[in-house]
């Protein structure tokens, strides 16, 4: 794609000032102007005085903003960066001011749940398609926008802060969006992938954080790595299995954003998703957990979630069910462990023929 | 039995264009000459710029010489041009005495080659609309339908040429008319039918007049010119052909951009997106992206061609059903589709119904009560989005939006193909999705749809072809067991219908044994073998368990096996 460069200083948004939100409007920033959003008036003004948030350094091309109309008029690039539990009505309260024009590509790792009125998540045996959506979908539905991509891939925002080597992986139907966004976030340090199975990648992303819950609780249990490479293992099998009744294919699960993102936030203290596990496993209960943090670890919810969805697709799913136990119903993370390993099933690979998943 | 349609409304439409010289697809045939030849430089062009090397030309033109010649020594048609075996010997010759020169040395002889085949197809694939020969057979239409109609059902001297009954009677049209009318004057029409039968083209030309629309171009077929009939009516209402034997590039780029252009030029369109005739009696799932694709391409274009102060003219999709009790062709359709199925092989066109088949079929058509309707869907624009009266694209949200934004990136009007590609795909999702909405449910659809999953839900064991290789004799239901079912299926399809995710049609309602014995009449209604129907001891049997499947094809999708057993 030839892109005129008559627009070129258009500035780029990302709504959500979250670690990741930041650390992404840091790497775009060294590209062109950014703004973030913010919700409230005053922390804008408070990110514009001191080219602070979090205490993390803003880069210069940096602005804070927390008006989403000026947002959606100004930039035709906008990053939604934003918990998957808010995400909905974010997108509702930009929607009225996008246009079929912009472009968005989002950095949630997680799903939406929309549920009959009167209805909890609780209560709910199953979870099926028509009620879990992921976040592309959840712009498609709510906003005119068609060309819509995400990012997924290792991304630690410490790491990213730092200028650390890594990588990310773009994915969406539209080759013009997985261009757009390369030349937004490539840079010396800054490796980016494309690849056209939006849904996949996702996917790929979501499903991983409850791998990494386990790993984590692998290690307050003690476990060193041969545990741990049994769990990755075993982990990708579960995660396309799930994946591929959800509407992604295998192929997405192999790359950066599946594999990739695995490895990193398994053996990574920095995960939120891994603390959870490793305090679970140290014997803290999910509510004392959720009390002492004010981050979102989304793959608390993802368990829940993936476990329904498998019960409704009929998928097995053992690792995330007995994360679902130890969450949810009170397992400890060694009652869990002895299921897991009393398992009956010893294919190792049997994904790789399947021509559905090729 | 007759099945009196409560809402039929009857109603007349005055032409929204009242002199023929008005109409787009007029302007087009007077303009021929010059059309064919925009179309073939066009094409032209961009086949050179997909096979930029003469070295890529040259092996494209060698594939298509192959090709034709093939296609010329297995499958020849009656309509084929005489000259055809001599024309593509010449571009053989042609090739051959390049073939040792150098690329510089190939390119203008290829370029050459190329001109001559995408003008040989242009002038191939184009309609030729003639005013005279339009009003003619409108008028034999016309009058020949009133004296079947009335020649047959008024069983009194004279009556042959009473004007009681009319086409409307036996043909309802519902749906959003007016809304179609209106967006026909403010813009190009695309209307894409499903496809059932060969009769449909020919109903829908019937359509479009009656609904006083100028004549639509169609892309028709080129195995139905092959019937004299056919041919006769196709030519005269403006039938463009599509010979789906050549599928080389040169031809298929002849045709997307036959259609671009017209579409360009404001001519109101007919596809029948689903390609050919659905096999299995199913509501198409899969739509063919090529000409579709042509509508997108087209309304980018004429953005692109926009000058200051004008407003780009605006292409409408308009999805139609086309219901019917029967299906003159259902046998061998199905045949071919369960002798294919899971495996993709070429299927040959095959028209074993004549002219002759066709008029007797019509003839029983007029004489016997069954009635086809024509659920006019409501427009959308090339995204799929619906359009309002004023042709305004409205999202889900009901907030107007510029279809032109959908083109526009960092700014500026662009064109890109992948991106096309990606949008046609999902035109033709919401299509399909139409499609379902506005089927209209028949009495007949619903006992093949129940009577047929009944026999599946008993025999748990067999797949489809087991179950489709039972001896008809040993299939059986109980009258009572198939009412309760029937039932509860038509319970679900009010509340799918409350949820607008079908349509039904007025003779469905009603008192359940009625509606039966209608559905069991009309099922399939013209078939030597009947479908469904009761035997003495008023159980409900089959004579022909693969016409059953087709016919209960038509419900599947909807998810209603789940209130079945």
């Amino acid at each position: 794609m030839n892109s005129t460069n008559s627009l070129a200083d258009k500035p780029v948004a990302v709504v959500g000032s979250g670690n990741f939100g930041t650390a992404i409007a840091n790497l775009i920033a060294q590209n062109r102007r950014v703004l973030l959003y913010t919700r409230s008036e005053e922390s804008a003004q408070k990110i514009n005085a001191t080219h602070q948030n979090k205490g993390l350094v803003l880069h210069e091309n940096i602005k804070a903003e927390s008006d989403l109309a000026t947002i959606a008029k100004e930039c035709d690039v906008i990053f939604p960066i934003i918990p998957s539990a808010y995400f909905r009505s974010v997108i509702k309260q930009l929607s009225p001011y996008l246009h079929p024009y912009h472009v968005l590509i989002h950095g949630t790792k997680g799903l939406d749940i929309r549920l009959p009125k009167g209805a909890t998540i609780e209560e709910t045996p199953k979870l099926n398609r028509k009620q879990v959506k992921t976040m592309s979908e959840v712009i498609r539905e709510e906003t005119s926008v068609v060309r819509v991509g995400c990012l997924a891939g290792p991304n630690l925002s410490k790491e990213l802060m730092a200028q650390h080597p890594a990588a990310t992986v773009i994915a969406s139907p539209f080759n013009e969006v997985i261009d757009i966004g390369t030349k937004l976030l490539r840079n010396d340090y800054f490796q980016v992938y494309g690849n056209n199975d939006l849904t996949g990648v996702e996917l790929a992303g979501v499903l991983k954080n409850v791998i990494a819950i386990a790993a984590g609780a692998l290690s307050g249990l003690g476990y060193g790595d041969n545990a741990k490479g049994l769990l990755i293992s075993r982990g990708v099998v579960e995660m396309i299995y799930l994946g591929r009744a959800l509407g992604g294919n295998t192929k997405a699960f192999l790359g950066v954003a599946g594999v990739g993102d695995l490895v990193t936030t398994c053996n990574s203290s920095l995960s939120r998703n891994y603390q959870v596990g490793y305090q679970l496993a140290q014997g803290k209960t999910l509510s004392e957990i959720l009390a002492a943090t004010t981050e979102v670890a989304e793959g608390i919810n993802t368990v829940r979630t993936a476990k329904k969805c498998a019960d409704f697709y009929k998928v097995k799913a053992p690792i995330t069910n007995a994360l679902y136990r130890v969450l949810f119903e009170k397992l400890t993370v060694k009652q869990a462990l002895q299921y897991l390993m009393r398992y009956p099933l010893n294919v190792d690979i049997d994904f790789l023929d399947d021509p559905v998943g090729a | 039995m007759e099945i009196v349609e409560k809402k039929n409304k009857n109603k007349k439409y005055k032409p929204i264009l009242e002199a023929i010289p008005d109409w787009p697809v007029y302007k087009l045939s007077k303009n021929r000459k010059e059309f064919i030849e925009e179309v073939a430089q066009r094409a032209y062009e961009r086949i050179k710029s997909l096979r930029p090397t003469p070295k890529q030309l040259v092996d494209e033109l060698e594939a298509t010489v192959y090709r034709e010649q093939q296609r010329m020594k297995r499958n020849r048609w009656r309509v084929d041009p005489e000259d055809e075996p001599k024309f593509w010997a010449k571009v053989k010759e042609d090739l051959n005495n390049i073939a040792t020169k150098t690329p510089e040395e190939q390119e203008p002889v290829a370029d050459l080659i190329l001109k001559r085949i995408v003008s040989r197809y242009a002038d191939e694939i184009a309609g030729n609309f003639k005013p005279s020969q339009y009003r003619l057979t409108r008028e034999i239409v016309k009058f020949w339908f009133a004296r079947l109609l009335n020649g047959a059902r008024v069983k009194k001297f004279g009556a042959f040429w009473r004007n009681q009954y009319t086409l409307r009677d036996k043909i309802h049209i519902v749906g959003k008319v007016k809304l179609l009318r209106k967006l026909a004057r403010k813009g190009t029409v695309v209307m894409v039918p499903t496809h059932f039968s060969n009769l449909d083209s020919i109903l829908i030309g019937w359509v479009i007049h009656s609904l006083g629309l100028p004549a639509f171009i169609y892309g028709a077929g080129l195995n139905l010119f092959n019937l004299k009939i056919f041919a006769y009516f196709m030519n005269s209402l403006g039938a463009y052909k599509v010979d789906r034997r050549k599928k080389n590039t040169p031809y298929l780029e002849t045709l997307k951009l036959y259609s671009t252009i017209a579409l360009e030029k404001g001519a109101h369109s007919l596809f029948f997106p689903g390609g050919t005739r659905s096999r299995s009696g199913m509501i198409e799932k899969q739509l063919k992206l090529g000409l579709l694709g042509s509508t997108i391409e087209a309304q980018r274009n004429l953005y692109m061609q926009e000058k200051p102060g004008e407003t780009a003219g605006k292409i409408f999709i308009v999805p139609v059903t086309l219901n019917y009790h029967f299906v003159l062709e259902a046998p061998d359709l199905v045949e071919e589709y369960l002798s294919s199925k899971g495996q993709d092989k070429y299927m040959p066109e095959q028209d074993r119904y004549g002219s002759w088949q066709l008029i007797q079929f019509l003839f029983k058509f007029f004489t016997k009560g069954s009635s086809i309707s024509v659920s006019i869907g409501r427009g959308l624009d090339i995204m799929g989005n619906y359009v309002d009266e004023d042709g305004n694209s409205v999202d889900e949200h009901g907030r107007v939006i510029d279809t032109r934004d959908y083109f526009i990136s960092n700014g500026v009007l662009t064109a890109d193909k992948q991106r096309e590609d990606e949008y046609t795909r999902m035109l033709s999702q919401k299509i399909v999705k139409e499609y379902h909405r506005i089927n209209r449910v028949f009495a007949s659809h619903l006992v093949a749809y129940v009577a047929f999953n009944m026999w599946l839900k008993k025999h748990p064991k067999l797949d489809l072809f087991g179950l489709l290789r039972l001896p008809e004799e040993e299939l059986q239901l109980p009258y009572e067991e198939f009412r309760e079912t029937c039932k509860k299926v038509r319970k679900q399809i009010y509340r799918m219908k409350v949820d607008n995710k079908l349509n039904i049609a007025s003779h469905l309602k009603g008192d359940i044994d009625e509606v039966i014995k209608r559905g069991l009449y009309n099922v399939g209604i013209f078939h030597l073998k009947r479908p469904l129907l009761r035997n003495r001891d008023g159980n409900i049997i089959t004579q022909d368990l693969n016409l059953l499947y087709y016919y209960h094809n038509r419900l599947v999708g909807y998810e209603l096996d789940q209130f079945i057993g």
